[in-house]
Protein backbone atom coordinates (compact mmCIF):
# COMPACT_ATOMS: atom_id res chain seq x y z
CA UNK A 1 0.00 0.00 0.00
CA UNK A 2 3.19 2.36 -0.97
CA UNK A 3 0.41 4.53 -3.32
CA UNK A 4 -1.23 5.12 -0.18
CA UNK A 5 1.30 6.77 1.81
CA UNK A 6 2.54 8.47 -1.30
CA UNK A 7 -1.15 9.69 -1.69
CA UNK A 8 -1.35 11.19 2.10
CA UNK A 9 2.60 12.62 1.55
CA UNK A 10 1.03 14.45 -1.11
CA UNK A 11 -2.37 14.85 -0.64
CA UNK A 12 -2.31 18.72 -0.86
CA UNK A 13 0.05 19.09 -4.08
CA UNK A 14 -2.76 16.31 -5.98
CA UNK A 15 -5.37 18.67 -4.39
CA UNK A 16 -4.42 21.33 -6.27
CA UNK A 17 -3.28 19.25 -9.34
CA UNK A 18 -6.70 18.17 -9.15
CA UNK A 19 -8.46 21.24 -9.10
CA UNK A 20 -6.64 22.27 -11.92
CA UNK A 21 -8.08 19.16 -13.90
CA UNK A 22 -11.39 20.08 -13.23
CA UNK A 23 -10.85 23.21 -14.11
CA UNK A 24 -9.36 22.29 -17.07
CA UNK A 25 -12.41 20.20 -17.48
CA UNK A 26 -15.56 22.78 -16.82
CA UNK A 27 -13.78 25.71 -19.15
CA UNK A 28 -12.96 23.08 -21.81
CA UNK A 29 -16.55 21.51 -21.40
CA UNK A 30 -18.55 24.90 -21.45
CA UNK A 31 -16.58 26.54 -24.09
CA UNK A 32 -16.96 22.99 -26.68
CA UNK A 33 -20.38 23.07 -25.97
CA UNK A 34 -21.30 26.84 -26.56
CA UNK A 35 -19.05 26.49 -29.63
CA UNK A 36 -20.26 22.66 -30.57
CA UNK A 37 -24.08 23.72 -30.44
CA UNK A 38 -23.41 26.49 -32.64
CA UNK A 39 -21.19 24.34 -35.12
CA UNK A 40 -24.60 21.63 -34.83
CA UNK A 41 -27.06 24.33 -35.61
CA UNK A 42 -24.68 25.63 -38.59
CA UNK A 43 -24.68 21.90 -39.94
CA UNK A 44 -28.52 21.56 -39.50
CA UNK A 45 -30.07 24.79 -40.47
CA UNK A 46 -27.56 27.11 -42.41
CA UNK A 47 -27.23 27.04 -46.08
CA UNK A 48 -25.30 24.09 -47.38
CA UNK A 49 -21.76 26.95 -48.06
CA UNK A 50 -21.61 27.65 -44.38
CA UNK A 51 -22.82 24.41 -43.09
CA UNK A 52 -19.75 22.76 -45.19
CA UNK A 53 -17.21 25.10 -43.03
CA UNK A 54 -18.67 23.16 -40.05
CA UNK A 55 -18.37 20.24 -40.99
CA UNK A 56 -14.79 20.66 -41.85
CA UNK A 57 -14.25 22.08 -38.55
CA UNK A 58 -15.75 18.55 -37.07
CA UNK A 59 -13.31 16.27 -39.27
CA UNK A 60 -10.61 18.36 -38.49
CA UNK A 61 -10.55 18.38 -35.26
CA UNK A 62 -11.99 14.90 -34.32
CA UNK A 63 -9.27 13.61 -37.36
CA UNK A 64 -6.39 14.75 -35.61
CA UNK A 65 -4.44 14.21 -31.98
CA UNK A 66 -5.73 16.88 -29.17
CA UNK A 67 -1.90 17.08 -28.54
CA UNK A 68 -1.37 18.10 -32.14
CA UNK A 69 -3.75 20.90 -31.93
CA UNK A 70 -2.50 21.68 -28.51
CA UNK A 71 1.08 22.27 -29.47
CA UNK A 72 0.19 24.04 -32.60
CA UNK A 73 -1.87 26.56 -30.08
CA UNK A 74 0.75 26.66 -27.66
CA UNK A 75 3.93 26.41 -29.60
CA UNK A 76 2.52 27.40 -33.37
CA UNK A 77 0.46 30.53 -32.61
CA UNK A 78 3.33 32.69 -31.35
CA UNK A 79 5.01 33.02 -34.77
CA UNK A 80 2.08 34.07 -36.08
CA UNK A 81 2.41 37.08 -33.53
CA UNK A 82 -0.27 35.64 -31.12
CA UNK A 83 1.63 34.41 -27.53
CA UNK A 84 -0.98 32.52 -25.03
CA UNK A 85 0.00 31.32 -21.81
CA UNK A 86 0.03 27.94 -20.86
CA UNK A 87 -3.62 27.70 -18.99
CA UNK A 88 -5.10 30.16 -21.86
CA UNK A 89 -3.84 27.17 -24.41
CA UNK A 90 -4.99 24.59 -23.01
CA UNK A 91 -8.25 25.75 -22.30
CA UNK A 92 -8.67 26.60 -25.48
CA UNK A 93 -7.41 23.31 -27.21
CA UNK A 94 -9.75 21.15 -24.54
CA UNK A 95 -12.68 23.84 -25.93
CA UNK A 96 -11.85 23.68 -29.75
CA UNK A 97 -10.93 19.77 -29.73
CA UNK A 98 -14.52 19.22 -27.63
CA UNK A 99 -16.22 21.20 -29.80
CA UNK A 100 -15.88 18.94 -32.40
CA UNK A 101 -17.65 15.76 -30.14
CA UNK A 102 -20.07 17.67 -28.79
CA UNK A 103 -21.38 19.02 -31.76
CA UNK A 104 -21.74 15.67 -33.57
CA UNK A 105 -23.78 14.62 -30.50
CA UNK A 106 -25.83 17.30 -30.62
CA UNK A 107 -26.51 17.10 -34.29
CA UNK A 108 -28.03 13.81 -33.90
CA UNK A 109 -29.99 14.73 -31.49
CA UNK A 110 -31.77 17.57 -33.15
CA UNK A 111 -32.19 15.85 -35.94
CA UNK A 112 -33.95 12.68 -34.39
CA UNK A 113 -36.48 15.87 -32.66
CA UNK A 114 -37.08 16.40 -36.88
CA UNK A 115 -39.00 18.80 -38.86
CA UNK A 116 -42.37 18.18 -37.82
CA UNK A 117 -41.66 19.53 -34.66
CA UNK A 118 -40.48 22.88 -36.43
CA UNK A 119 -43.73 22.92 -38.78
CA UNK A 120 -45.77 22.46 -35.47
CA UNK A 121 -43.86 25.66 -33.79
CA UNK A 122 -43.97 27.66 -37.23
CA UNK A 123 -47.72 26.92 -37.21
CA UNK A 124 -48.50 29.24 -34.36
CA UNK A 125 -46.40 32.16 -35.38
CA UNK A 126 -42.66 31.47 -34.19
CA UNK A 127 -40.04 32.86 -36.00
CA UNK A 128 -37.34 29.77 -36.97
CA UNK A 129 -35.17 30.87 -34.07
CA UNK A 130 -37.85 30.92 -31.57
CA UNK A 131 -38.47 27.27 -33.02
CA UNK A 132 -35.14 25.92 -32.59
CA UNK A 133 -34.33 27.98 -29.21
CA UNK A 134 -37.95 26.96 -27.17
CA UNK A 135 -39.29 23.64 -28.99
CA UNK A 136 -36.30 21.77 -30.99
CA UNK A 137 -33.33 22.26 -28.75
CA UNK A 138 -35.20 21.71 -24.70
CA UNK A 139 -35.98 18.58 -26.42
CA UNK A 140 -33.07 17.45 -27.85
CA UNK A 141 -30.68 18.61 -24.89
CA UNK A 142 -32.62 16.17 -23.09
CA UNK A 143 -32.49 13.35 -25.73
CA UNK A 144 -28.90 13.99 -26.29
CA UNK A 145 -28.10 13.98 -22.46
CA UNK A 146 -27.43 10.07 -21.91
CA UNK A 147 -25.05 10.04 -25.23
CA UNK A 148 -23.55 13.00 -24.48
CA UNK A 149 -22.56 12.27 -20.98
CA UNK A 150 -19.29 10.45 -22.01
CA UNK A 151 -18.14 13.73 -22.96
CA UNK A 152 -17.44 15.60 -20.26
CA UNK A 153 -15.89 11.61 -18.56
CA UNK A 154 -13.70 11.55 -21.50
CA UNK A 155 -12.84 15.14 -21.36
CA UNK A 156 -11.70 15.07 -17.76
CA UNK A 157 -9.39 12.52 -18.84
CA UNK A 158 -8.28 13.81 -21.79
CA UNK A 159 -6.95 16.77 -19.66
CA UNK A 160 -3.64 14.64 -18.81
CA UNK A 161 -2.01 15.86 -22.07
CA UNK A 162 -1.24 19.53 -20.97
CA UNK A 163 1.16 18.63 -18.63
CA UNK A 164 3.30 18.35 -22.02
CA UNK A 165 3.43 22.35 -22.40
CA UNK A 166 3.59 22.67 -17.84
CA UNK A 167 0.00 23.37 -16.65
CA UNK A 168 0.06 22.50 -13.54
CA UNK A 169 -2.84 19.69 -13.37
CA UNK A 170 -2.87 16.37 -11.55
CA UNK A 171 -0.69 14.83 -14.10
CA UNK A 172 1.74 17.20 -13.38
CA UNK A 173 1.58 16.38 -9.87
CA UNK A 174 2.15 12.85 -10.81
CA UNK A 175 5.19 13.48 -12.85
CA UNK A 176 6.69 15.48 -10.20
CA UNK A 177 5.54 12.83 -7.54
CA UNK A 178 7.50 10.15 -9.36
CA UNK A 179 10.66 12.40 -9.89
CA UNK A 180 11.13 13.06 -6.03
CA UNK A 181 10.36 9.86 -4.64
CA UNK A 182 11.96 7.83 -7.66
CA UNK A 183 8.30 5.64 -6.86
CA UNK A 184 6.67 5.79 -10.03
CA UNK A 185 4.70 3.10 -9.90
CA UNK A 186 3.08 4.27 -6.26
CA UNK A 187 2.75 7.70 -7.70
CA UNK A 188 0.73 6.87 -11.02
CA UNK A 189 -1.52 4.85 -9.08
CA UNK A 190 -2.09 7.47 -6.40
CA UNK A 191 -2.89 9.86 -8.85
CA UNK A 192 -5.25 7.39 -11.12
CA UNK A 193 -7.30 6.90 -7.86
CA UNK A 194 -8.19 10.32 -7.80
CA UNK A 195 -8.83 10.41 -11.68
CA UNK A 196 -11.09 7.50 -10.51
CA UNK A 197 -12.81 9.09 -7.70
CA UNK A 198 -13.36 12.41 -10.27
CA UNK A 199 -15.30 10.07 -12.84
CA UNK A 200 -17.43 8.43 -10.17
CA UNK A 201 -18.42 11.74 -8.63
CA UNK A 202 -18.95 13.27 -12.36
CA UNK A 203 -20.93 10.15 -13.56
CA UNK A 204 -23.29 10.18 -9.97
CA UNK A 205 -23.83 14.12 -11.29
CA UNK A 206 -24.78 13.45 -15.10
CA UNK A 207 -27.14 10.71 -13.65
CA UNK A 208 -28.42 13.04 -11.60
CA UNK A 209 -28.60 15.68 -14.61
CA UNK A 210 -30.82 12.76 -16.43
CA UNK A 211 -32.97 11.98 -14.11
CA UNK A 212 -34.11 15.98 -13.13
CA UNK A 213 -34.76 16.85 -16.50
CA UNK A 214 -36.72 14.05 -17.26
CA UNK A 215 -40.15 14.29 -18.65
CA UNK A 216 -42.70 11.53 -18.43
CA UNK A 217 -43.65 10.03 -21.37
CA UNK A 218 -41.09 12.04 -23.57
CA UNK A 219 -38.95 9.12 -24.34
CA UNK A 220 -41.54 7.10 -25.95
CA UNK A 221 -42.80 9.88 -27.69
CA UNK A 222 -39.74 10.37 -29.03
CA UNK A 223 -39.64 6.10 -30.31
CA UNK A 224 -43.02 6.86 -31.61
CA UNK A 225 -42.58 9.76 -33.82
CA UNK B 1 -73.55 37.92 -47.75
CA UNK B 2 -70.89 37.17 -45.40
CA UNK B 3 -67.10 38.36 -46.84
CA UNK B 4 -64.17 36.00 -47.76
CA UNK B 5 -61.58 35.59 -44.79
CA UNK B 6 -59.25 33.12 -46.92
CA UNK B 7 -59.19 33.61 -51.00
CA UNK B 8 -57.35 31.17 -53.24
CA UNK B 9 -56.04 32.22 -56.80
CA UNK B 10 -54.54 29.74 -59.46
CA UNK B 11 -52.29 27.95 -56.35
CA UNK B 12 -50.39 25.62 -58.13
CA UNK B 13 -47.57 23.65 -56.02
CA UNK B 14 -44.65 21.22 -57.68
CA UNK B 15 -41.92 19.33 -56.12
CA UNK B 16 -39.80 19.11 -59.23
CA UNK B 17 -41.19 17.65 -62.31
CA UNK B 18 -44.19 16.38 -60.20
CA UNK B 19 -46.99 18.48 -59.84
CA UNK B 20 -48.74 18.32 -56.64
CA UNK B 21 -51.96 20.55 -57.38
CA UNK B 22 -52.67 23.09 -60.34
CA UNK B 23 -54.29 25.96 -60.30
CA UNK B 24 -56.74 25.71 -57.21
CA UNK B 25 -59.45 28.58 -56.55
CA UNK B 26 -61.09 28.36 -53.38
CA UNK B 27 -62.76 31.03 -51.27
CA UNK B 28 -63.46 31.09 -47.54
CA UNK B 29 -66.23 33.37 -45.81
CA UNK B 30 -66.39 34.11 -42.63
CA UNK B 31 -68.02 31.74 -40.54
CA UNK B 32 -67.94 28.94 -43.16
CA UNK B 33 -66.87 25.33 -43.01
CA UNK B 34 -64.95 23.73 -46.00
CA UNK B 35 -64.55 20.37 -45.80
CA UNK B 36 -62.19 18.98 -48.28
CA UNK B 37 -61.97 15.52 -49.44
CA UNK B 38 -60.70 13.32 -51.63
CA UNK B 39 -58.66 10.13 -52.24
CA UNK B 40 -54.92 10.15 -50.34
CA UNK B 41 -51.69 11.39 -52.15
CA UNK B 42 -54.37 14.22 -53.91
CA UNK B 43 -52.34 17.22 -52.53
CA UNK B 44 -55.38 17.89 -49.76
CA UNK B 45 -52.45 18.34 -46.81
CA UNK B 46 -49.87 20.42 -49.24
CA UNK B 47 -52.85 22.75 -49.81
CA UNK B 48 -53.85 23.23 -46.28
CA UNK B 49 -50.10 23.69 -45.84
CA UNK B 50 -49.64 26.36 -48.53
CA UNK B 51 -52.48 28.30 -46.82
CA UNK B 52 -50.60 29.09 -44.25
CA UNK B 53 -47.43 29.24 -46.04
CA UNK B 54 -45.57 26.45 -43.84
CA UNK B 55 -44.57 24.90 -47.66
CA UNK B 56 -44.50 27.54 -50.54
CA UNK B 57 -46.88 27.61 -53.85
CA UNK B 58 -45.06 27.63 -56.94
CA UNK B 59 -47.79 29.77 -58.36
CA UNK B 60 -50.59 31.74 -57.90
CA UNK B 61 -52.33 33.49 -55.01
CA UNK B 62 -53.45 33.99 -51.46
CA UNK B 63 -55.14 36.64 -49.24
CA UNK B 64 -56.15 36.34 -45.84
CA UNK B 65 -58.79 39.40 -45.06
CA UNK B 66 -57.59 41.89 -47.80
CA UNK B 67 -54.01 40.99 -47.88
CA UNK B 68 -51.91 39.39 -50.15
CA UNK B 69 -49.92 36.93 -48.05
CA UNK B 70 -48.17 35.14 -51.21
CA UNK B 71 -47.04 38.70 -51.69
CA UNK B 72 -43.04 39.49 -51.53
CA UNK B 73 -42.43 40.84 -48.12
CA UNK B 74 -44.73 39.21 -46.25
CA UNK B 75 -44.22 38.39 -42.44
CA UNK B 76 -45.09 35.05 -42.56
CA UNK B 77 -44.68 34.35 -38.72
CA UNK B 78 -47.42 36.68 -38.89
CA UNK B 79 -49.84 35.88 -41.07
CA UNK B 80 -49.10 32.08 -39.05
CA UNK B 81 -50.55 33.81 -35.92
CA UNK B 82 -53.87 34.33 -37.50
CA UNK B 83 -54.25 30.91 -38.72
CA UNK B 84 -54.36 27.95 -36.84
CA UNK B 85 -53.71 24.52 -37.56
CA UNK B 86 -54.11 20.79 -36.41
CA UNK B 87 -52.12 18.15 -37.01
CA UNK B 88 -52.55 14.68 -38.05
CA UNK B 89 -50.12 14.20 -35.96
CA UNK B 90 -50.73 15.89 -33.18
CA UNK B 91 -47.51 17.62 -33.11
CA UNK B 92 -47.50 18.69 -29.21
CA UNK B 93 -44.49 20.32 -27.89
CA UNK B 94 -43.48 17.03 -25.83
CA UNK B 95 -41.35 18.57 -23.60
CA UNK B 96 -44.11 20.95 -22.36
CA UNK B 97 -47.35 20.32 -19.88
CA UNK B 98 -50.70 20.66 -22.02
CA UNK B 99 -51.07 24.31 -20.69
CA UNK B 100 -47.66 25.08 -21.00
CA UNK B 101 -48.32 24.06 -25.16
CA UNK B 102 -51.35 26.48 -25.23
CA UNK B 103 -49.85 29.29 -23.42
CA UNK B 104 -46.30 29.26 -24.85
CA UNK B 105 -47.50 31.00 -28.60
CA UNK B 106 -48.92 33.56 -26.20
CA UNK B 107 -46.12 34.63 -24.45
CA UNK B 108 -43.90 34.48 -27.40
CA UNK B 109 -45.56 35.09 -30.12
CA UNK B 110 -48.46 37.66 -28.97
CA UNK B 111 -46.25 38.51 -25.62
CA UNK B 112 -48.86 38.55 -22.99
CA UNK B 113 -47.66 38.82 -19.63
CA UNK B 114 -47.60 35.27 -18.18
CA UNK B 115 -50.53 35.77 -15.57
CA UNK B 116 -52.92 36.17 -18.55
CA UNK B 117 -51.29 34.21 -21.17
CA UNK B 118 -51.76 31.47 -18.54
CA UNK B 119 -55.53 32.44 -17.79
CA UNK B 120 -56.17 32.74 -21.15
CA UNK B 121 -54.68 29.03 -21.57
CA UNK B 122 -56.61 27.42 -19.47
CA UNK B 123 -59.69 29.12 -21.01
CA UNK B 124 -58.87 27.14 -23.94
CA UNK B 125 -58.46 23.96 -22.14
CA UNK B 126 -61.39 24.46 -20.62
CA UNK B 127 -63.05 24.89 -23.99
CA UNK B 128 -61.66 21.35 -25.03
CA UNK B 129 -62.90 19.88 -21.90
CA UNK B 130 -59.24 19.51 -20.92
CA UNK B 131 -58.68 21.59 -17.90
CA UNK B 132 -58.50 18.58 -15.58
CA UNK B 133 -55.30 17.44 -17.60
CA UNK B 134 -53.61 21.08 -17.69
CA UNK B 135 -49.98 19.46 -15.85
CA UNK B 136 -50.03 16.40 -17.99
CA UNK B 137 -47.41 16.02 -20.31
CA UNK B 138 -48.61 15.15 -24.07
CA UNK B 139 -46.78 11.33 -23.17
CA UNK B 140 -49.31 10.88 -20.32
CA UNK B 141 -52.62 11.94 -22.64
CA UNK B 142 -54.35 9.48 -25.08
CA UNK B 143 -54.42 10.70 -28.67
CA UNK B 144 -57.87 12.02 -28.40
CA UNK B 145 -56.64 14.28 -25.96
CA UNK B 146 -53.40 15.22 -27.07
CA UNK B 147 -55.41 16.27 -30.33
CA UNK B 148 -57.66 18.78 -28.67
CA UNK B 149 -54.37 20.06 -26.86
CA UNK B 150 -53.38 20.52 -30.31
CA UNK B 151 -57.03 22.15 -31.02
CA UNK B 152 -56.63 24.56 -27.54
CA UNK B 153 -53.23 25.65 -29.22
CA UNK B 154 -54.31 27.09 -32.21
CA UNK B 155 -57.26 28.42 -30.56
CA UNK B 156 -55.73 30.26 -28.32
CA UNK B 157 -53.73 33.13 -31.18
CA UNK B 158 -57.09 34.02 -31.59
CA UNK B 159 -56.83 32.50 -35.36
CA UNK B 160 -59.05 33.94 -38.26
CA UNK B 161 -59.30 30.62 -39.63
CA UNK B 162 -58.87 27.05 -38.40
CA UNK B 163 -56.99 24.27 -40.84
CA UNK B 164 -57.35 20.78 -40.13
CA UNK B 165 -55.30 18.46 -41.12
CA UNK B 166 -56.87 14.64 -41.26
CA UNK B 167 -57.61 15.68 -37.21
CA UNK B 168 -58.92 11.81 -36.57
CA UNK B 169 -57.54 9.68 -38.87
CA UNK B 170 -54.46 9.06 -36.48
CA UNK B 171 -56.51 8.27 -33.79
CA UNK B 172 -58.54 5.20 -32.41
CA UNK B 173 -61.26 4.99 -33.23
CA UNK B 174 -63.11 5.60 -29.67
CA UNK B 175 -61.04 8.70 -29.54
CA UNK B 176 -62.66 9.86 -33.03
CA UNK B 177 -66.28 11.24 -31.30
CA UNK B 178 -64.07 13.52 -28.66
CA UNK B 179 -62.92 15.62 -31.09
CA UNK B 180 -64.67 15.80 -33.87
CA UNK B 181 -67.11 17.05 -31.01
CA UNK B 182 -65.09 20.08 -30.50
CA UNK B 183 -64.79 20.87 -33.93
CA UNK B 184 -68.53 20.21 -34.13
CA UNK B 185 -68.67 22.97 -31.11
CA UNK B 186 -66.45 25.24 -33.00
CA UNK B 187 -67.99 25.27 -36.13
CA UNK B 188 -71.00 26.69 -34.72
CA UNK B 189 -69.64 29.18 -32.71
CA UNK B 190 -68.73 30.60 -35.91
CA UNK B 191 -65.34 29.54 -36.14
CA UNK B 192 -64.04 29.68 -39.76
CA UNK B 193 -62.24 26.17 -40.70
CA UNK B 194 -61.06 24.63 -43.34
CA UNK B 195 -60.92 20.86 -42.57
CA UNK B 196 -59.48 17.80 -44.55
CA UNK B 197 -61.06 14.67 -43.06
CA UNK B 198 -62.37 11.09 -44.32
CA UNK B 199 -64.84 11.45 -41.55
CA UNK B 200 -67.88 11.90 -43.96
CA UNK B 201 -70.84 12.49 -40.95
CA UNK B 202 -68.48 15.28 -40.03
CA UNK B 203 -68.59 16.70 -43.27
CA UNK B 204 -72.52 15.89 -44.14
CA UNK B 205 -73.79 17.48 -40.83
CA UNK B 206 -71.20 20.72 -40.28
CA UNK B 207 -69.64 21.53 -43.54
CA UNK B 208 -71.42 24.28 -45.19
CA UNK B 209 -69.49 23.49 -48.75
CA UNK B 210 -67.47 20.11 -49.54
CA UNK B 211 -64.88 20.00 -52.04
CA UNK B 212 -63.55 16.90 -53.65
CA UNK B 213 -60.22 17.38 -54.78
CA UNK B 214 -58.65 14.56 -56.99
CA UNK B 215 -55.10 14.09 -58.58
CA UNK B 216 -54.34 17.86 -57.70
CA UNK B 217 -57.16 19.43 -58.92
CA UNK B 218 -60.81 20.20 -57.46
CA UNK B 219 -63.17 18.05 -59.47
CA UNK B 220 -66.30 19.12 -58.04
CA UNK B 221 -67.83 21.42 -55.09
CA UNK B 222 -70.72 22.61 -53.58
CA UNK B 223 -73.34 21.93 -50.35
CA UNK B 224 -73.26 18.60 -48.76
CA UNK B 225 -76.99 17.88 -50.01
CA UNK B 226 -75.70 18.82 -53.41
CA UNK B 227 -72.69 16.64 -53.42
CA UNK B 228 -74.11 13.52 -51.87
CA UNK B 229 -77.30 12.93 -53.63
CA UNK B 230 -77.01 15.53 -57.03
CA UNK B 231 -72.89 15.23 -57.58
CA UNK B 232 -72.38 16.60 -61.78
CA UNK B 233 -69.70 13.61 -61.96
CA UNK B 234 -69.62 10.20 -61.69
CA UNK B 235 -66.34 10.16 -59.82
CA UNK B 236 -67.58 12.15 -57.93
CA UNK B 237 -70.69 10.20 -56.71
CA UNK B 238 -68.47 6.85 -56.97
CA UNK B 239 -65.73 7.90 -54.48
CA UNK B 240 -68.06 9.08 -52.14
CA UNK B 241 -70.25 6.15 -52.12
CA UNK B 242 -67.29 4.20 -51.37
CA UNK B 243 -65.83 6.14 -48.28
CA UNK B 244 -69.55 6.43 -46.69
CA UNK B 245 -68.96 3.13 -47.39
CA UNK B 246 -66.10 2.32 -45.42
CA UNK B 247 -66.58 4.66 -42.34
CA UNK B 248 -70.60 4.68 -42.36
CA UNK B 249 -70.59 1.99 -39.79
CA UNK B 250 -68.61 3.58 -37.67
CA UNK B 251 -70.19 6.55 -37.27
CA UNK B 252 -73.50 5.56 -36.88
CA UNK B 253 -72.07 4.54 -33.53
CA UNK B 254 -70.32 7.54 -32.53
Amino acid sequence: MEWLHLLQRFLSDFLRGAGVTLELTAVGLALGFALGLFLALVKIYAPRWLSRFATAYIEIFRGTPLLVQLFLIYYGLPSLGITLSQTLSAYLALGLNSAAYQAEYLRGAIQAIGPSQMMAGRSIGLSRWQTIRHIILPQALRLALPSWSNEPISLLKTTAVVFLIAVQDLMAKAKRAATVTYNPIASYLAVAVVYLLMVFVLNLLLKWLERKSKIPGFEIDVKRV
Amino acid sequence: MSKPILTVKQLTKRYGSNTIFENIDLSVNEGDTIVIIGPSGTGKSTLLRCLNLLTKPDGGQIWLDQQEITAKGTDEDRVRQHIGMVFQNFLLFNHLTALENVKLGLVRVKHMPEKAAEQKAMEELTRVGLADRAGHYPGQLSGGQQQRVGIARALAMDPRVMLFDEPTSALDPELIGEVLEVMRKLALDGMTMVVVTHEMGFAREVADRIVFMERGKIVEEGSPDALFYHPKYERTREFLWKITELYGKKEAQS
